[in-house]
């Protein structure tokens, strides 16, 4: 089991929901957030003055996912995610120890 | 990009306009002829005298228009219309919030901009031709000027008399209160069409195209009826503007939104609608509030006295129409919609507002809340509607002031006291033929703008929002985010 974390464009999420959603992966996590890496942000100005405003808005999406399904669901992110623009974002892939259902108590693979 | 020098031409003759304005209205120049209601003793033309030259003298005509009204009852008439004409001044602080409210976070900045800049460019436009061209005096029904300048010579006696005096208006207001209260009408025309548009429209081509269609579209459909043209001799009647100012609006509004486009993933490639909220629905009811309370002042005002009957009666239709347009579209939202939708609701209250506004002085209590509560199921079909045939109105800017606005003018012929199919007729003609001209008019210039200058963002920019497209500004610089499907689409 693994635990898949990806930056995405907020622009992006409704693409790679709808992907995943077609691979039967149903569940995940969004968490909007701001971050920077080749993107280095933008400049706003101000009342005369700029300002350099180094954080971008990005979307975090945290999805577990089974042994099975991790490469389609990488494949899934990374084209539907993909504008080939600076900014597209990263994922990265966790090891996943237990996982829990926690209505019924399902444990591992059975919770995914 | 278009090719270079092209998409400067509307620019560059807005601006040789400007100028023009700029040096008018510093300039010593005297009225010629006093403009204004028709019927009113005209002033034979004087020279445009500087300092050290002695006044001229007072005509009999006009000493003894002035003495018509007492001073008492002048200073009373004057100082009303002057409130009123603030009243419909902070419609614009209304029109500013309401649309904020309604359209995303990203383009506030934007949205803000256009609301603030239209005042500007209204009382100038309005000082440069607009007025001029709405009351042209004697003309030949169809198109007047009635000249350059709004100083009035203060050593010009016969000038100041005129038109300072209770001869001018028939003692209800001096050519200045005139002036600055029709002004503020005009830029309210321009501002319904920003919020149509909103959310995709390039800054300066809304810009270039709100002056043309304030200075020009706007005052030449007023002339036909308020300035004595060829409709108000037809007889067709419109107290507040119905039609010369909502419906106006709201034509330039409808053909801005076609010519544009939809915003970005407003609709489905099979037809389905993404609504995109608003990001502040307690901004959008300020608005609103703010509006009903201009109205105090848009329709008190159009009295152009202080009559104790006539506007105590105007203020009562006026309110009462609201009323019954916020209970019909909420009563209509929740029954038709499935829950009462408070954007419904609101647009509404504007629906009752313009439905009245033909002939508030006109109508019954009975009539008013009947025409408001009509105003304010129409508005709720017309959003479905619009958004059926695919026409994007981010603030259902068409839905209250195009089809309330023609509803509010044909009332007129169907209730209260002018009521009548031979009235009704002529309603008809006046709707038909404002919103026919100002759809030509508007049309046009959309296109040529769009040909020129270009009309709408890229695509990467609506996406990012026009905030720092067109401005390199945040209006909520600890940024908010919402993930609602269309607030983010990337294809049409």
């Amino acid at each position: 089991m693994y635990m898949i974390e990806t930056i995405i464009r907020p622009s992006a999420l409704d693409a790679v929901k709808s992907k995943l959603t077609e691979l039967g992966i149903l569940g995940c996590t969004a968490i909007e957030c701001k971050g920077f890496g080749k993107q280095k942000g933008h400049t706003e100005r101000y009342r005369g003055g700029r300002m350099d405003v180094g954080f971008v808005p990005k979307v975090q999406l945290k999805i577990a996912v089974r042994e099975e399904d991790l490469e389609r669901a990488i494949e899934a992110i990374t084209t539907s995610a993909r504008s080939g623009r600076v900014g597209d974002g990263k994922l990265f892939v966790y090891g996943l120890k237990r996982v829990v259902r926690i209505r019924t108590g399902e444990m591992d693979e059975a919770a995914l | 990009m278009k090719a270079g020098w092209i998409r400067y031409v509307p620019v560059m003759l807005m601006l040789a306009l400007l100028c023009l304005a700029a040096g008018d209205l510093w300039g010593q120049e005297a009225a010629t002829e006093s403009p204004g209601m028709p019927g009113m003793p005209g002033v034979a033309e004087v020279a445009s005298p500087g300092t050290g030259q002695p006044p001229a003298e007072v005509t009999a005509a006009v000493e003894e228009a002035a003495a018509a009204v007492s001073q008492e009852l002048f200073t009373v008439n004057n100082l009303w219309m002057m409130i009123a004409t603030a009243l419909v001044f902070i419609m614009h602080l209304g029109f500013a919030t309401l649309e904020t409210g309604l359209t995303r976070a990203k383009n506030t900045v934007n949205v803000l901009f256009k609301n603030t800049i239209i005042p500007g460019i209204g009382l100038l436009t309005y000082g440069l031709c607009g007025f001029a061209i709405m009351y042209p005096g004697e003309f030949n029904g169809y198109f007047g000027y009635a000249g350059w300048g709004i100083t009035i010579d203060a050593s010009n006696a016969e000038a100041v008399t005129a038109n300072l005096t209770s001869a001018y208006g028939d003692g209800g207001y001096t050519w200045y209160t005139d002036f600055l209260f029709q002004g503020m009408f005009a830029a309210t025309a321009a501002t319904i069409v920003s919020g149509a548009v909103a959310e995709r429209i390039k800054l300066n081509s809304f810009l270039v195209f709100s002056v043309f269609f304030v200075s020009l579209s706007y005052p030449i459909t007023g002339s036909w009826k308020w300035g004595g043209g060829w409709l108000d001799e037809a007889g067709f009647i419109d107290f507040a503007g119905s039609t010369l100012v909502h419906a106006v609006g709201g034509v330039g509004a409808l053909v801005g939104a076609i010519i544009l486009g939809p915003r970005l993933g407003k609709y489905a490639r099979d037809g389905a609608v993404q609504p995109i909220p608003g990001h502040s629905m307690p901004l959008a009811v300020i608005g609103v509030f703010l509006l009903w309370l201009g109205w105090f002042g848009f329709n008190g005002g159009s009295v152009l006295n202080a009559d104790p009957a006539g506007v105590s009666l105007v203020l009562v239709t006026t309110s009462m129409a609201a009323a019954a347009g916020a209970v019909g579209a909420s009563l209509t939202s929740w029954t038709i919609g499935g829950k009462p939708d408070l954007s419904m609701a609101l647009n509404g209250i504007l629906a009752g507002l313009v439905g009245i506004t033909a002939g508030a002085d006109l109508m019954t209590v009975q009539d008013a809340v009947i025409i408001g509560f009509i105003a304010g199921i129409l508005v709720y079909f017309s959003v479905i509607f619009l958004d059926k045939l695919r026409i994007d109105d981010p603030v259902g800017a068409v839905s209250v002031h195009l089809v309330c606005g023609i509803w509010g003018t044909l009332a007129v012929g169907l209730f209260g006291s002018a009521k009548g199919f031979e009235q009704l007729g002529k309603q008809v003609l006046g709707a038909v033929s404002v919103c026919a001209f100002t759809a030509v008019f508007a049309t046009v210039l959309f296109l040529v703008i769009k040909v020129t200058m270009g009309l709408r963002v890229s695509s990467e920019e609506e996406i990012e929002g026009l905030d720092l497209g067109e401005h390199d500004m945040a209006a909520y610089p600890d940024f908010q985010q919402t993930y609602i499907k269309s607030y983010h689409a990337r294809e049409i």
